[in-house]
């Protein structure tokens, strides 16, 4: 009909046409921001009038009336991401760094190193994108039946780790393949070892971006319900060591609004979670901002 | 100097084994859901879980085809509402959007891939969910695949906006230029150019979004409603199936592992199983349409 080349007869139609479809694409762009307006206005508005000092400092109470602040699920959810952190992050960026720095140079040389940086690599592919609930699952059987951990901030804290882990190799290879070549190559010229200029050059280079990943796993751990669902017990009290359960703040959103009738409590909880989300989002923007004007020095 | 280059290369080794994690932790997966998950298989017959079309665990009935039909549901209707969307949105940023509004748009998209399902669960408890109800249909309770498709289809956007974009912006300038330069507007290049050329990018993107469709559990415990039955039309009109109740495969297995015992479940394990197999199926296909695109 309109095919190009068919002369100026059409240029009008086309014009029209175009004007018609970039409005529409105007409006898939702008109903994206809408709807995050309209979602977090809402719990934000409505949530906003029940976050007092004693709705955060005092424990929930209990049963089905929802009553109660949520202390122990702030507390419950700082354990869960000291914990998740701290095991997942060394050991996502060593494996960062070493799919960065050395697969390379060590597949080279053997076609069983060749096979095991694959065998990696498809592992952190995969584990990206298991759901949750398979998480949740598994921490299930091994870490709260296996192990017999019970219903416990430790199972839930190692489920919670493989989840986050390939958040953190992800961002840590980002961040090391964002270091200029030439710094290595200047390092290793003057006969330092691979692992010295890792050590000194590259990782305090990458150390925004490694952070950026950081904190990402922490609020993908403060957003996370379904793993601590399956994994934490649910229980609103104070959890006092590593073996006991808990529930975290998302969590408690879920139980009050399923089980109870305080939907005000729920909006309230569900608003000091969204506000620490856009906290993060931002601090993480600030981080690749930071890394962007480093490395464009 | 020959200490250096020891600790060079045991840190070597050493990091390797941390990079093995992953794949361990993925083994370790697959090997205990499939453990828990085997005698329910054995006993039961993968065939019959698959095709039984009733759950009832007290009658040792184990039939996921509710399940089943629920998440491929409300999966089809999120991509119904959320794919146009989610691709205009990639357009948009990719081609039309001018600097200041793509620096709305892009942390708005980002914003809504942080937001806790839980969040959008209670949102969509509390506001879609009251909506949905005022449909003016005998037995429409207002949870149900309508409800949940709607928050279903903002939760998969960001996943699809972002590759899409990625696979749009991949496609090389001179193209752009050469089809300009025939004298087509800047629609008619990105419809007969830009998207065909981009096209596997952005069918990986739809792929992975239904993979995360299917994940999804929490969100949708909350709208759906998770009566375990096969959605039917709630009368003469055959889009009423959307406002029928349902229950996902994920969120069987979230709202019954906790009391679950013996057979029962060995079962939700094996509905674990499958899932799992089925979501690393979604996403490897995903992934390999991306490779063939980038070579």
């Amino acid at each position: 009909m309109n095919a190009p080349g068919s002369g100026r007869s059409n240029l009008g139609s086309r014009r029209l046409m175009q004007r018609i479809a970039f409005s529409l694409v105007w409006a898939a762009g702008s109903l994206s921001v809408l709807i995050l307006l309209i979602v977090v206005g809402y719990i934000v508005a409505k949530g906003l009038s029940s976050i007092t000092w004693q709705f955060i400092t005092t424990p929930p109470r209990g049963g089905i009336s929802g009553e109660g602040g949520i202390s122990t699920t702030i507390v419950a959810t700082l354990y869960l991401v000291v914990l998740t952190v701290g095991i997942a992050t060394p050991l996502g960026v060593g494996a960062g760094i070493y799919l960065v720095e050395y697969a390379e140079a060590m597949a080279r040389k053997s076609r069983i190193i060749r096979a095991v940086v694959s065998t990696a690599r498809f592992g952190v592919e995969t584990l990206a994108g298991v759901p949750s609930i398979i998480f949740g699952l598994f921490g299930y059987a091994l870490f709260v039946s296996s192990m017999h951990l019970g219903f416990s901030l430790l199972a839930a804290g190692l489920a919670g780790a493989c989840l986050i882990l390939p958040v953190v190799i992800r961002t840590t290879e980002e961040a090391l393949k964002a270091v200029p070549v030439s710094y290595r190559n200047g390092s290793l010229a003057l006969g330092a070892t691979r692992w010295q200029t890792t050590q000194k050059v590259v990782l305090p280079a990458a150390i925004p971006g490694i952070m950026t990943g950081i904190v990402l796993s922490v609020g993908r751990i403060v957003s996370e319900t379904a793993i601590f669902y399956v994994t934490l017990g649910g229980s609103y009290r104070m959890p006092t060591s590593l073996l006991s359960g808990g529930r975290t703040m998302a969590l408690h959103v879920y139980y009050l609004a399923m089980e109870t009738r305080a939907f005000d409590k729920a909006m309230g909880t569900a608003a000091i979670l969204v506000i620490s989300i856009i906290i993060i989002n931002a601090v993480i923007n600030l981080f690749s901002r930071k890394l962007s004007a480093r490395i464009g020095a | 100097m020959r200490t250096r280059f020891i600790v060079d290369k045991s840190v070597g080794y050493f990091l390797m084994l941390m990079a093995l994690t992953s794949i361990l932790a993925v083994f370790l997966i697959g090997f205990f859901t499939l453990r828990e998950g085997l005698p329910a298989i054995s006993e039961i017959g993968l065939g019959r879980l698959l095709t039984g079309s009733v759950w009832r665990p007290g009658l040792e009935e184990f039939g996921l085809v509710p399940m089943i039909a629920g998440s491929v549901l409300v999966t089809i209707g999120a991509a119904i509402l959320g794919v146009p969307l989610a691709i205009g949105c990639a357009v948009f940023l990719a081609e039309i959007a001018p600097r200041w509004m793509s620096n709305i748009v892009r942390p708005a998209v980002e914003l809504l891939a942080g937001i806790p399902s839980v969040v959008y669960g209670l949102f969509g408890m509390v506001v879609l969910v009251p909506l949905a109800r005022k449909v003016p249909v005998a037995g429409n309770s207002g949870f149900g695949l309508l409800a949940a498709s709607a928050v279903l289809a903002v939760m998969i956007l960001p996943t699809i906006t972002n590759i899409s974009e990625y696979a749009i912006r991949l496609v090389p300038r001179e193209y752009r230029e050469g089809s300009l330069a025939l004298g087509t507007t800047r629609w008619q290049t990105i419809t007969r150019v830009i998207l065909p050329s981009a096209r596997s990018g952005i069918v990986a993107a739809i792929i992975l979004g239904i993979g995360r469709a299917l994940g999804e559990t929490i969100a949708m415990i909350m709208v759906i409603g998770n009566s375990v039955i096969i959605p039917r039309p709630l009368n003469a009109n055959p889009l009423t199936i959307f406002l029928s109740q349902a229950r996902t495969l994920t969120g069987n297995i979230a709202v019954e592992i906790n009391y679950a015992t013996g057979i029962h479940e060995s079962a939700l394990f094996a509905t674990g199983v499958i899932l799992f197999v089925l979501i690393m199926l979604i996403n490897s296909s995903a992934r390999a349409i991306m490779r063939e695109r980038t070579r």
